[in-house]
């Protein structure tokens, strides 16, 4: 079975208390932030932080103007556009829900960057060797039996874990028990075919700043089905080059005027003037 | 044969290349000492720049003439191409080696630039584009490698070469539409980035018809300048016969962009001022309209420096190609992350110095290879 967790936007009182604690478990560096205009800090997702919180003003239905907060990190899609993309296996989309990295096979191509539909990946510029950072979703804490560090932190069960299957029906149930308090729409269900981090907001995910464009299909198969093509392109390359080498050969071994031989191969000839 | 004592090394043109060369070999030991993101402009909303947009995708496409003039000789026996099959399988040779310098370069871990072919994932397309530069690089030394033996007086290697020249080629031709169409198949994983201006499943396909343009240019273009610069008579018939065959080719193009432009984003999007707009009718003008309007049109095609002159409009148009899909038809949603690109003075450095020890190569494989020869054409 697959894990997940459920962001219950309405709840999260924007504590950044899931920062804190994914920086300290992740053992992350530490270094001078700002705030953006809306204060979200830092304004970057950078390659040491694994999540922030996104602060947003929206003006709600009734017309007034309202504060939201929504925590953003790797969505851990049920089939990785970044893991199919990796020319050398590093990102890994495990069974039990976390897309994990192995940065010893990595060798810095930056596709899975270009690759992600969220634009997570975030590269160690400063680095002389370089290396892709993002959210391991605690794939050694879920191991132990343990909830995300993040999940384990946040004081208002905004971020619930647990069974895919069970919190996409949990999002329904709270949509459907409360008419009008969240948009009608499980970030995540569907993007990208489904991810592992699902949220659930009180006003459209674009004015959350969240990729509303994000394909509802899986990404993958995009890909595979040019790589699924290659041996017929390459039955189909040898017979066409062998059948054009085979008829011009015969043409061109025709008898001829003994005035026009065939130039023949004279190697040995070579240094001769 | 001996090197040839009339090409001179130390011409002022050759000193600008050298230091060309010398500032890009200082802007490397920078970069690999100090990192990408001292040496580049590149960042979290760019990660792919110049060096892949221009170096990688527009010098492996320049490398098409290689398998394009080898096929003709070899599998197709137009034996009036022979002369020029050298400088052609040469010109590839050296588009693969720097478009493998330029991936060293940018990768983020270059002492693992070898990992694709330890740690396979046949799901990923960049792992299909490098097994074939690997074997594509191989296969292009050997198909190179008479110039050699027959330069160290090695008869026997040079017909044993040629024993197998055949079944090589033809490999090669097939490692070769394989890599083109792929480098195109690298951006269908992006569908909601990339602009659908460029954007479409057969993006593969349009990739590897305009790299067969750009092949034929690049095999017209320097057959014509290496035949000046090294005072080597060179059939005219060869060039108007790559320029018909390059005409077809870019009719064909022309009617696949037309039909993906009108069943996709339709004729309107070329045309609403947009950057995107601009940049694709920029692209088709220069690369597409005018060269086909030029050789239709005009009496250029019949005299090759008519001919020079529209072969140089294809390779900047189809280099623009490769720069609309990998930078500016990607622009707006990277940007839309927050930052914004513009390489810096060092990438274009390193790109001038690649540019720059390719011409290099070349010069010096004239002088003291049997490259351009009279008698070369009956080596193998």
């Amino acid at each position: 079975m697959s894990k997940a967790v459920l962001i219950d936007t309405t709840k999260c009182i924007g504590c950044r208390g899931c920062q804190v604690a994914c920086k300290s478990w992740n053992d992350l560096k530490g270094y001078k932030t700002a705030f953006s205009e809306t204060w979200t800090n830092p304004v970057f997702l950078g390659n040491n932080d694994f999540t922030r919180v996104i602060f947003r003003e929206a003006t709600k239905p009734d017309g007034s103007l309202h504060w939201y907060f929504a925590k953003r990190q790797c969505m851990h899609c049920s089939d990785p556009a970044c893991a199919s993309v990796c020319p050398v296996g590093a990102m890994v989309k495990m069974p039990e829900g976390p897309v994990v990295y192995d940065d010893s096979k990595c060798i810095g191509c930056r596709y899975c960057m270009l690759a992600c539909p969220f634009g997570i990946p975030k590269f160690e510029w400063e680095a002389a060797l370089p290396l892709v950072r993002k959210c391991t979703f605690c794939a050694e804490r879920q191991a132990l039996g343990l909830a995300p560090a993040c999940v384990a932190t946040c004081p208002t069960g905004t971020l619930l874990f647990g069974e895919r299957d069970t919190l996409v029906q949990e999002a329904q149930r709270r949509i459907r028990g409360a008419p009008g308090k969240y948009v009608n729409h499980v970030y995540g269900q569907n993007e990208a075919g489904g991810t592992s981090w699902l949220y659930l907001a009180g006003v459209g995910f674009g004015e959350l700043g969240f990729n509303t464009q994000v394909p509802k299909e899986p990404l993958p198969p995009l890909t595979w089905n040019y790589i699924s093509h290659i041996p017929h392109v390459i039955a189909g390359v040898i017979a066409f080059g062998v059948g054009t080498w085979y008829v011009t050969r015969r043409q061109e071994l025709r008898p001829r005027p003994p005035a026009a031989p065939r130039p023949r191969p004279r190697v040995e000839k070579e240094d001769q003037p | 044969m001996k090197s040839r004592e009339d090409i001179k090394i130390m011409t002022p043109s050759t000193k600008v290349l050298v230091a060309v060369m010398l500032l890009g070999l200082a802007v490397t030991f920078y970069r690999l000492g100090m990192g990408l993101g001292a040496s580049t402009n590149l960042n979290d909303s760019f990660p792919w720049g110049l060096w892949l947009g221009v170096d990688v995708l527009g010098g492996v496409a320049m490398a098409a003439g290689g398998f394009i003039i080898a096929s003709m000789i070899y599998l197709f026996h137009l034996e009036k191409y022979r002369p020029i099959v050298r400088p052609a399988i040469l010109t590839a040779f050296i588009g693969y080696l720097l478009a493998i310098i330029a991936l060293f370069l940018d990768i983020g871990q270059p002492h693992r630039l070898w990992h694709p072919a330890v740690f396979w994932q046949v799901q990923s397309v960049m792992w299909v584009v490098a097994i074939h530069v690997i074997l594509y690089t191989t296969t292009l030394a050997l198909e190179f490698s008479p110039m050699l033996f027959e330069r160290l007086n090695m008869p026997g290697a040079v017909k044993t070469v040629h024993k197998i020249i055949v079944p090589v080629v033809l490999f090669g031709a097939l490692l070769s539409v394989l890599h083109q169409s792929s480098l195109g198949a690298v951006f269908l994983i992006v569908p909601g980035k990339l602009s659908p201006l460029w954007y479409n499943p057969k993006l593969p396909f349009l990739f590897l018809v305009s790299a067969v343009m750009m092949g034929l240019a690049m095999v017209s273009l320097e057959t014509n300048l290496s035949s000046r610069v090294f005072r080597h008579p060179v059939d005219p018939s060869i060039f108007t016969g790559l320029a018909t065959i390059s005409t077809w080719v870019i009719v064909f193009y022309l009617a696949l962009k037309l039909f993906f432009l009108i069943t996709g984003p339709g004729l309107a999007a070329a045309f609403n001022g947009s950057m995107e707009a601009n940049m694709y009718l920029l692209e088709m003008i220069v690369g597409v309209v005018a060269p086909l309007g030029l050789m239709v049109g005009t009496k250029l095609k019949e005299n090759p420096n008519g001919i020079l002159a529209i072969n140089i409009l294809v390779i900047a148009g189809v280099l623009l190609n490769r720069m609309n899909v990998c930078i500016f038809g990607l622009y707006r949603a990277n940007a839309a992350t927050g930052r914004s690109y513009f390489p810096s003075w060092m990438e274009f450095a390193i790109t001038a110095g690649l540019i720059a020890l390719a011409i290099f190569i070349f010069k010096m494989a004239a002088k003291h290879l049997p490259l351009l020869s009279p008698d070369t054409g009956s080596a193998h």
